[in-house]
């Protein structure tokens, strides 16, 4: 081959019979219907907090921008926001709590579980 | 002396236009949104232009975030999100270019701004909301209620499930303009630590360098933090079972 001196080392594990093995993998990857729901993502202590702390304060900003939606078409000035204020906090926490069990694949525990117990198997 | 930290984040209308009392003015941000959409096309169409069989450099890089795009959707999404390849490869490649602008001097990180991420978010969201219902029709609401509740704890439950579903785009977008604006008001503060310190200045510059090295990272992690989690979301529209 022309190019071999510009490739310093030829990569010797490209025999055929290794190759096969290689196509078979490459080619059941490529067949699995299913993916695995997480890609694992990045897994340091700092990101974790972050992540989940911004968790939290989202769904509590969504909670609290419905509320007040709805107080503003319906009247009910401020009982709707009080109302979401709580369950936007309930949603963060869950959220949280998802983040930090790595079971946040999904909306609802349902999926969720059953893929992690699809991995663990 | 003084520059304030967040002066670098203002929104600069470099041509004023108007459409019937909107503001549409093309500033800086939308600039630079531009140039990083040119520098993607022209990098992924220059790149691969010769089509060398052994891949030179610059088309090693192109396959590279090719392919590793489209392992991440295998492994993500399997073999049905395939063809939801081009958005998440646009996605990819317009928010990576996107954080790594904004890394060069004298250019403005438009993914700092939680309009620009929420916009995009929203676009993932309200595509996958899509699908979902397309492909489920409303069995994508058994999304809401998960197997085994008791009926008296279903009401409170749904709506705390639905403001947890309504969350997800706003802490996709919250994450990633918050780790670009976290990093660059650190580099400037740093900055300014230099010009006051004099001499001993050098300490401060010691650590912008090891700080941008890991902005850096953070700038290409968070691309692939927003599109992995993209392509979750998506996996869990398509296979809700």
């Amino acid at each position: 081959m022309a190019d071999e001196s510009m490739n310093p080392e030829p990569r010797d594990e490209g025999s055929l019979s290794d190759l096969d093995a290689r196509i078979r993998a490459a080619r059941e990857r490529g067949a699995r219907t299913e993916g695995t729901g997480g890609g694992g993502g990045p897994g340091s202590g700092l990101g974790l907090g972050m992540r989940i702390g911004v968790e939290m304060v989202s769904a509590l900003g969504v909670g609290l921008a419905i509320g007040w939606g709805l107080d503003r078409w319906l009247g009910t000035k401020p009982w709707l926001m009080v109302l979401f204020f709580f369950l936007g906090s309930a949603a963060g926490i869950l959220n949280a709590y998802r983040a930090a069990t790595g079971m946040d694949d999904s909306v609802g525990f349902g999926a969720a579980s059953r893929r992690r117990d699809k991995r663990e198997r | 002396m003084a520059v304030s930290p967040v002066e670098q984040f203002k929104i600069v209308p470099w041509i004023p236009i108007k459409v019937g009392g909107v503001d549409v003015s093309f500033t800086n941000s939308a600039f630079f949104m531009v140039v990083a959409a040119l520098i993607v096309g022209l990098i992924l169409t220059l790149s691969v232009r010769r089509r060398a069989m052994v891949p030179g450099r610059w088309q090693s890089v192109a396959e590279l975030m090719y392919e590793g795009t489209a392992n991440m959707i295998r492994d993500a999404v399997g073999s049905e999100g395939r063809r939801y390849f081009p958005f998440i490869f646009t996605l990819f490649m317009f928010l990576l270019f996107g954080n790594l602008i904004g890394l060069v001097p004298y250019t403005f990180t438009f993914t700092s701004h939680i309009i620009v991420t929420v916009a995009l978010a929203l676009v993932v969201f309200i595509g996958v909301t899509i699908i979902g219902f397309a492909r489920h029709g409303f069995g994508y609401l058994h999304l809401f209620l998960p197997e085994g509740t008791p009926i008296v704890a279903a009401p409170l439950l749904i709506v705390i499930e639905i403001l947890s579903y309504f969350s997800r785009p706003f802490s996709l977008a919250m994450r990633l303009a918050i780790n670009m604006l976290v990093g660059h008001v650190l580099l400037q503060l740093l900055a300014s630590f230099v010009v006051a310190l004099g001499v001993i200045g050098i300490v401060p510059i010691g650590f912008m360098g090891a700080i941008f090295l890991l902005e850096l990272l953070v700038a290409i992690l968070q691309a692939y933090v927003f599109t992995i989690l993209s392509c979750i979301y998506l996996n869990d529209a398509i296979h809700m079972h």
